[in-house]
């Protein structure tokens, strides 16, 4: 019988700077899925960090009287504390993955720019991040007698740009210690002073959120800095990461 | 062109040059063997070739394009002293990665033809923590040759090589060799190093004592080099 054989032709690129871009975010996702996989066969780093939420939680809840409406409406800040404390377990193990078998130096040896094995490696732990935090909002709601769903869709935007600002700064950070032997002290003291302006407008912005309240006109400047924060401190990380990595 | 120009190179740990005014050259097809007691600086000097850091002073060219070129590091393969393999990845899956970071065309197909080649295609996708040092050692080897690099930088390839590893990487070279590739070592294996090499450049504290050609008296008596350029 007469086989059809199909071939399936990527399409050509437009011109160079087309295909450089391609090339670019090609290998970022490259590298985001090996990290990905590489996490959830071993799950290190995302059972961890969801440990260390659950308990940050439940320690913070008897600190705080779930009853009183005060405690209630700075939960959301709270919130964000937990959320800081439990990703750097998850942003300590991005570059120090890398360590045992030498595969940093396969990485950097390959024709991968350093901006692109940032990006991969910061979506990476954005998709880890982010799936923490949201199987932590339940328990959050529990122990804390919120109903934090009211203002869901706010919610999940305050979230994806605080996250965002975490997993940028904390990154760039991981592969700076990641050849320090005391990397799991000098990542956080290095991350959080240079993550408080959007620590401070996530938790702003998230303390209404919680209570149910919608963000009002005033609190959009929160939303502007967490914003601009990620955005300055995405193109600061892209262009910094080759010096990083290689010196 | 050569493939490998040091011109001038310095490389400083604080204060302390590892690297002293280093000028090689290595032309296309030949084997350099960087040879010198520990702490001369051979594992330096092929990092900084590789680009992995940079030089404090001097430049590095491979094919006349600086090592963090993107051009330039398509050409080079390399084996450190780790296998630079993820554990928690399947032979298969660590080979295609590497072919997907190169930029092959086919990268699984590659992964194939080079698990056959280090004889590891029935172990393909059985993840790396379960192998055996041999099978991890030939599993690095493909790695390093998966995208058909014109200069291999080899840093002590034959140091804790188990025999099927030496077997398998000493036939790789020579067949690289002879498809014209350029292969620089280091290595304190004098005498498996000299019977490859086509130039042996001898480092002593950082600086180059000797560079040229492996003669046959070389090879006949591998503590030759050392003897006449070294310190004793």
């Amino acid at each position: 019988m007469a086989q059809t054989i199909t071939t399936i032709k990527p399409k050509e690129p437009a011109t160079q700077a087309d295909h450089r871009r391609y090339s670019f975010f090609r290998m970022a996702l490259v590298v985001m899925l090996k990290d990905l996989r590489a996490e959830l066969r071993t799950k290190e780093a995302i059972n961890g960090s969801f440990g260390f939420a659950v308990v940050i939680l439940l320690l913070f809840s008897f600190a705080f009287d779930p009853d009183v409406d005060t405690n209630k409406a700075l939960s959301g800040g709270l919130l964000w504390l937990v959320f800081a404390f439990a990703g750097t377990l998850i942003l300590n193990r991005s570059f120090a993955r890398e360590l045992p078998n030498d595969c940093l130096d396969a990485l950097i040896a390959a024709p991968v720019s350093g901006a692109a094995l940032f990006l991969g490696k910061a979506l990476a732990n954005y998709v880890l991040l982010l799936a923490v935090e949201l199987v932590s909002l339940p328990v959050f709601g529990i122990f804390y007698n919120v109903h934090w769903t009211h203002q869901l869709s706010a919610l999940l935007l305050v979230l994806a740009l605080g996250t965002w600002a975490l997993t940028v700064i904390g990154t760039v950070f991981s592969a700076l210690t990641v050849n320090i032997k005391l990397r799991e002290v000098m990542l956080p003291m290095l991350t959080y002073p240079i993550l408080a302006p959007a620590l401070m407008a996530a938790m702003q912005l998230t303390m209404p959120l919680i209570a149910g309240n919608a963000i009002a006109p005033e609190m959009m400047r929160w939303l502007k800095l967490l914003i601009g924060f990620d955005v300055m401190y995405t193109a600061i990380s892209l262009f910094l990461v080759e010096t990083v990595l290689v010196g | 062109m050569n493939a490998l120009a040091v011109e001038g190179v310095w490389k400083f740990y604080g204060d302390y040059p590892a690297l002293r005014d280093i000028r090689l050259e290595a032309p296309a097809g030949a084997c350099l063997a960087l040879i010198g007691r520990n702490g001369a600086g051979k594992t330096t000097l092929l990092r900084t070739v590789a680009g992995f850091s940079r030089p404090g002073r001097g430049k590095v060219l491979i094919f006349g394009k600086e090592p963090r070129e993107t051009e330039a590091r398509r050409q080079i393969g390399f084996i450190g002293h780790g296998i630079s393999v993820y554990d928690e990845l399947s032979a298969l899956e660590n080979l295609t990665l590497f072919g997907r970071l190169y930029g092959l065309p086919d990268p699984r197909a590659r992964a194939l033809e080079w698990l056959e080649r280090t004889g590891l295609e029935r172990v393909r996708d059985g993840l790396v923590r379960e192998f055996s040092r041999g099978m991890r050692q030939r599993l690095a080897v493909a790695r390093a040759f998966l995208h058909e690099p014109s200069v291999l930088l080899l840093d002590e390839p034959f140091t804790a090589l188990v025999d099927r590893a030496i077997a398998v990487l000493q036939t790789l070279l020579r067949q690289a060799l002879a498809a014209g590739k350029t292969v620089i070592m280091s290595t304190h294996q004098l005498r498996e190093a000299l019977e490859l090499s086509s130039h042996v450049a001898l480092l002593v504290r950082g600086k180059v004592a000797y560079h040229g050609p492996c003669t046959p008296e070389m090879v006949a008596d591998p503590g030759l080099v050392y003897a006449t350029y070294g310190e004793g």
